[in-house]
């Protein structure tokens, strides 16, 4: 009696879980496809291939395009990638193969703090840092920003994903006489590689789609500019500057420029697992 | 319990007067001619505050395999841990005392432990092959990850064929290390290390994550490895020890209690403790 009445509460308990489990995907997934939705409704109208190539055209003039500041974009996350992505690793290398103590501790600590300041700080951070002492807007500005953004994120993510290896690998190495820092960087950060390399896209993806540290560092560009000195246009200020604009015209443009950021973020995204795959057959 | 020693362990022992203790033998001179290929002196290994291997001396001769036994936590593994200076890395650990193979001491300045890990090969208790890593580049990986050249292509055939793994392995070179079963992983470890011709291989209970055949098929090697290499082996299984040893190593709380051939320690122990354990009253 006992028996089957306890029985019998598991199951409701169990059913009623799953249900709220299930309302709290649902809940989750509508804002998820509504953003896509929308996002690919509005902006799918307005791609072509001009519309990748060309550079904005003035208010009433039909076409145009953001190919600006797509290159803008790419080009100052270029930029932030050869500054943020050797110092990240790096970090996040020390701090897992050597952080034990005062130092280390201290590295963590400030990467872990930074890691949680808002965009816009380090907006203000880099024009301190590099806009005034150059007297200018420029896209290395821009490029430091987007740095500062990702190192300490890419640090932590480094470090979490190489004191996942495993000892026994290390001693395995260390046991066939090799060397410890051959062992370090042909074993231990060889095997949590795969990690890293998407940890560091996922990091790419983000800073791509910053505005914040980009607005007074960049600012903005109507030409092509491949200059690091000069200002740089960038996807995601193209989309602020259109849709605070009051042009139905530009209002469109947004949308799709939006669309346009989703489809790199996508892209990098896929990367990552095309690259992390293993070129192994039977791997686990 | 009196198990079935093999004949090789019918060996003649060192000619040691039988003293209360292994462990206070007076130590042998150092730089001497010994007959030994691993000597241990009075070795003393700390972890911080605790006192984990407690003077320890005992010698291995050339071709002949030394089990060491002894209930959980007695210092087994940090005992055979120190034959190659893995204790190096662990913060906190100290090792005193001398360890001489072929009459050089591993712990003397000026030894670099990582041209010693070359001649000192070891197999751990969980196979860890390198997951990132093919079965062929596995068995190489010491070679490459050294910079040594030579055919590669026939050394790992070699090897693979010594590790009793060429014929389950050989169309599947290139397939994932961790794609193979754990009785097979463990037989490719000992690949990987025989591949860098190491002259003492150290195996830190070999066969403890394995089922009973492979425990088998890793038994059966080490009887054939032994006519080249000079093998220590902790084992958790006295059956085990007695199938595969010369000499048999009994410690207990950090103490080399007993050490003498298989055949004595396991039917005619000098100590009481390794009586009781042998047959079963503690451990």
């Amino acid at each position: 009696m006992m028996l089957s009445a306890s029985f019998t509460y598991r199951k409701v308990v169990d059913r009623g879980m799953a249900a709220v489990c299930a309302v709290c995907f649902v809940a989750a997934f509508v804002p998820l496809v509504s953003v896509l939705w929308l996002v690919i409704s509005k902006g799918a109208a307005g791609l072509s291939w001009a519309f990748f190539t060309e550079l904005p055209k003035p208010v009433g003039e039909e076409g145009g395009g953001i190919g600006n500041a797509l290159l803008g974009t790419l080009y100052m996350v270029g930029l932030a990638c050869l500054i943020g992505l050797p110092l990240g690793v790096g970090a996040g290398v020390y701090l897992a193969e050597k952080g034990e103590g005062t130092v280390g501790n201290t590295v963590r600590f400030m990467a872990e703090v930074l890691s949680g300041v808002p965009s816009i700080v380090i907006g203000i951070v880099a024009y301190a840092l590099v806009v005034i002492p150059m007297g200018h807007f420029s896209a290395w500005a821009g490029g430091v920003a987007l740095a500062i953004l990702m190192i300490p994120t890419l640090a932590r993510a480094t470090e979490e994903l190489v004191r996942l290896v495993p000892g026994s690998l290390r001693e395995a190495s260390l046991a066939l006489g090799v060397p410890n820092w051959k062992t370090s960087l042909r074993v231990i950060i060889r095997t949590a590689m795969g990690g890293i390399v998407t940890a560091c896209l996922l990091s790419v993806a983000r800073a791509a789609g910053e505005t914040a540290p980009l607005l007074f560092t960049a600012l903005n560009n109507q030409y092509w500019n491949v200059n690091p000195g000069a200002p740089t246009a960038s996807l995601t200020v193209a989309i602020y500057n259109y849709a605070i604009s009051p042009y139905d015209d530009w209002h469109a443009k947004a949308w799709t420029a939006s669309l346009v950021l989703l489809i790199v973020v996508g892209l990098l995204n896929i990367a990552s697992r095309v690259l992390t795959r293993s070129r192994l057959k039977g791997a686990r | 319990m009196t198990p079935a020693v093999p004949a090789q362990a019918m060996t003649p022992e060192r000619p040691a007067p039988p003293p209360p203790t292994v462990a206070q033998q007076p130590p042998l001179t150092a730089g001497t001619e010994t007959p030994f290929k691993v000597e241990v002196q009075d070795l003393n290994v700390y972890f911080r505050a605790n006192h984990a291997i407690r003077h320890v001396s005992l010698g291995v001769k050339p071709q002949t395999v030394l089990a060491v036994i002894g209930p959980s936590g007695c210092g087994k593994s940090t005992f055979i841990r120190a034959l190659n200076r893995m204790h190096d890395l662990v913060p906190g650990a100290r090792v005193e005392g001398k360890v001489f193979v072929d009459g050089k001491d591993l712990y003397a300045r000026g030894i670099d432990p990582v041209l010693l890990r070359r001649r000192v090969g070891m197999v751990f208790q969980r196979p860890n092959p390198f997951p990132t890593m093919s079965i062929f580049e596995n068995v190489a990986a010491g070679l490459t990850l050294n910079g040594i050249g030579g055919n590669h292509a026939e050394i790992v055939e070699r090897c693979l064929r010594q590790a009793a793994l060429w014929d389950e392995v050989k169309d599947r070179l290139k397939h994932a290390g961790t794609s193979l079963s754990g009785g097979q992983q463990q037989r490719l470890c000992i690949a990987r290390a025989l591949a860098v011709e190491p002259e003492v291989l150290l195996m830190d209970e070999p066969a403890s994550a394995l089922d009973p055949i492979a425990t088998a098929k890793i038994e059966e090697l080490i009887h054939e490895l032994k006519e080249k290499y000079t093998i220590v082996i902790v084992t958790h299984s006295m059956q085990q020890a007695a199938r595969v040893s010369d000499n048999t190593a009994f410690f207990y709380l950090g103490e080399l209690i007993e050490m003498g051939q298989t055949a004595q320690i396991f039917t005619n122990p000098r100590e009481r403790r390794t009586e009781d354990y042998v047959t079963g009253k503690f451990g």
